[in-house]
């Protein structure tokens, strides 16, 4: 360890002694989930300072009716479905993308938004449909796909739109008031993106501290403190652990060309329903990329399955072993739910780091 | 590099004929595959082959490749095929002593491939000491349509060795107080074939560890007393490990600052979103070892070259329950387990 980690985390078990009631914190992005648990670092942690998962899972929090389009797309024969690896195993009403793609449909799996560009050029033949998922980090890739397309008049491109925005599902949670959380820790790429004061409105509206920081374990470690001094405090500012790489107004060029492709929309949550004003749709002047209308799908409701409890996973309303459905008989091969389909949901990060969630080996 | 031959088609590539046992055929085997492997047992181009064998024991192992691409930097599917095969019996403490070599060709394979293919096996197995002496041949249908499509091959390899007198392994002798080893960098196989297959450029420092373990192996187990080896392929470490602690019903206590990984692979992993842990390797091996015999073991890993950054990265414990557990740089502590299947890159 070294010596400024050595430090901080000295500095927060002070603090948080000194400090009689419990602290809730949320890290909203499931890079931080992960990076907390890859470290180990919920195990050097004051006992009264509790770690929240947050609903910054791309995968997690898309809602079924979205992941029912994507498969009723995929199992059209003209289609190609370019999709990022984590939603493949996402299960759906039909089974999931993997299953289909075993049964012959057209399913890519893409690492950046650009190769569903060269699979459009590749398969003339083919319309290819990009599974437009994830948040600000992702749909300004997106939205670059889409004005090339638009540039060169790409008649067999068009994206399922699944964008969503950061800062008003934090706003949600913190409107619907019966999780407690005296802070954020606001993830670090999404930030590059918007700046730091994007998070104004936690701020200001729900006298909340957000701090900004990297993955890193110090970086995490160095981020929890600073929330925790605000909160003994009592003060509620934005800070920013991360200042080589974010600043407070963002990547102007993304956000550019976030506003001109898309605008934003009320956008349905997995298991927190619609959330006003949290979503990204293609604008009008690009709406011949919309997959939706391209091939007349609508929507359907979002039934999940009865036992599956993402969503109070996700809002840090229960922890992921309260599940009747945790490790039995949700697991990452046999997931019911997408928390513990994707990399970075806190189920599957739970069942694979925790030791007290961890099945004793067979 | 042979030169150009010439096939039915005019064309510089395998076609369905090549696979039809006529002359075509005969002249694929004796000009790509029997001129560069050429030794003795091979040459004489029978049914099968007669080797000579010490009373004892016969290590028998047999393994199939089917990576795309077939080339990436540090390898190709040749050279996984002589290795692997080597490595499934260099672990079980054997000394390799003969491969076979089963070829399954694609319609439409440039020949320029497959002898670059060829060459590599010559060259993997020259380096293991051990000699293709049979083999089989057979063309498939083109399995896909269109320009792009790039016609692959499936290589299979059985492989027959004999046990090193001396040397008992099994994880029936692993104890607590036993201590972990592994011979060098994590990951790096994996994450240059996912790199080279999801078009990302990483810098050129990322390259396949596949190499044959049977030199490095010899060294190691005539210098300590080592109880078990597996290498860390499909799985990982994270997998090897996972299977001490469940066969042997006891605890692996890992230790992340010990575990060498070199920068960029360190950083790939991390763009993509993969535990290096659970990464596949081709040229590494975890070893057991009995504590007294932890540094001459370590220090005969390092003197080879396929072990200079060997190191000691944990220890078998007896803690309850049985778990593999990784201490973290910062002091912290995760369970380890075994891969689900496909690892898939994360979204962002």
């Amino acid at each position: 360890m070294t010596a400024d980690l050595a430090q901080a985390r000295r500095e927060l078990h002070e603090l948080c002694s000194g400090y009689a009631q419990r602290i809730q914190v949320m890290e909203v992005c499931g890079t931080h989930t992960v990076a907390i648990f890859r470290s180990g670092l919920r195990s050097l942690l004051p006992a009264n300072l509790r770690l929240v998962s947050g609903p910054g899972c791309p995968v997690c929090v898309t809602a079924q009716r979205h992941v029912d389009a994507a498969l009723e797309l995929a199992g059209r024969p003209e289609v190609l479905l370019a999709t990022y690896g984590d939603m493949v195993r996402v299960p759906g009403g039909a089974g999931s993308l993997e299953q289909l793609r075993a049964r012959g449909a057209r399913v890519h799996v893409i690492n950046s938004a650009r190769t569903a560009l060269e699979l459009v050029r590749k398969h003339p033949d083919q319309q290819v449909v990009l599974l437009g998922v994830g948040f600000e980090t992702t749909a300004p890739a997106t939205a670059a796909t889409v004005l090339e397309a638009d540039r060169d008049n790409l008649t067999n491109f068009s994206v399922l739109m699944c964008h969503k925005l950061v800062v008003p599902a934090m706003q949600a949670l913190l409107q619907a008031g019966d999780v407690p959380l005296d802070g954020f820790l606001a993830p670090g790429h999404v930030s590059v993106i918007i700046g730091t004061q994007a998070y104004g409105p936690v701020v200001q509206d729900h006298g909340r501290p957000v701090v900004v920081a990297g993955f890193e374990p110090q970086q995490i470690i160095s981020g929890l403190l600073y929330l925790v001094r605000q909160i003994v405090a009592g003060r509620a500012e934005i800070e920013n652990v991360y200042a080589g790489v974010v600043s407070d107004d963002g990547n102007r060029v993304a956000q550019e060309m976030i506003e001109r492709v898309f605008v934003v929309a009320n956008a349905p949550w997995r298991e927190l329903g619609t959330i006003p004003q949290s979503g990204l749709e293609l604008a009008p002047a690009y709406r011949r990329f919309d997959a939706l209308e391209r091939f007349g799908v609508e929507l359907g409701p979002d039934e999940t399955h009865p036992l599956c409890r993402c969503g109070e996973v996700i809002t840090g309303r229960a922890e992921p072993i309260e599940c009747p459905a945790f490790a039995d008989p949700c697991t990452p091969l046999n997931p019911i739910g997408p928390c513990m389909v994707s990399s970075e949901g806190t189920c599957a990060a739970w069942y694979k780091y925790n030791r007290a969630a961890a099945m004793p080996l067979r | 590099m042979s030169t150009t031959p010439t096939t039915s088609d005019g064309r510089d590539r395998v076609v369905l004929a090549h696979g039809g046992g006529g002359e075509l055929m005969g002249r694929l085997i004796r000009e790509h595959l029997v001129q560069p492997l050429r030794n003795d047992l091979l040459d004489a181009l029978t049914d099968g082959v007669c080797i000579d064998w010490p009373d004892g024991q016969v290590v028998f192992t047999t393994d199939s490749y089917v990576v795309t691409p077939l080339e990436f930097p540090g390898g190709d599917i040749g050279r996984l095929a002589v290795a692997g095969t080597v490595n499934d019996l260099a672990v079980m403490g054997a000394e390799p002593m003969a491969l076979s070599l089963g070829l399954i060709l694609e319609e439409g394979l440039p020949l320029e491939v497959l002898d670059r293919i060829v060459g590599s096996i010559a060259r993997t197995a020259d380096e293991a000491s051990v000699r293709v002496v049979t083999g089989d041949t057979k063309v498939i249908e083109r399995r896909g349509g269109g320009e792009e499509h790039r016609a692959g091959m499936f290589i299979n390899t059985a492989g027959v060795g004999r046990p090193r007198a001396n040397v008992k392994l099994g994880l029936e002798r692993v104890e607590p107080g036993d201590v972990v080893l592994l011979n060098g960098t994590l990951a790096d196989h994996g994450l240059t074939v996912m790199s080279v297959r999801e078009g990302i450029e990483f810098e050129s420092a990322l390259r396949s560890d596949a190499a044959p373990l049977n030199g490095l192996l010899a060294a190691a187990l005539a210098a300590g007393d080592v109880k078990f080896v597996r290498d860390a392929t499909r799985g990982g470490v994270a997998g090897v490990l996972a299977d001490i602690a469940e066969s042997c019903q006891l605890s692996v206590e890992i230790d992340e600052a010990a575990l060498p990984i070199g920068t960029t692979a360190r950083h790939a992993a991390e763009m993509l979103g993969l535990d290096p842990l659970t990464v596949a390797n081709e040229g590494k091996c975890v070893l057991v070892v009995a504590a007294d015999a932890a540094e001459r073991v370590l220090t005969a890993c390092r003197e080879h070259e396929l072990g200079r950054q060997a190191a000691i990265i944990g220890r078998v414990s007896e803690q309850a329950p049985p778990l593999v557990e990784l201490v973290t740089r910062i002091g912290g502590r995760r369970v380890v387990q075994r891969p689900y299947g496909e690892e898939l890159p994360r979204i962002c």
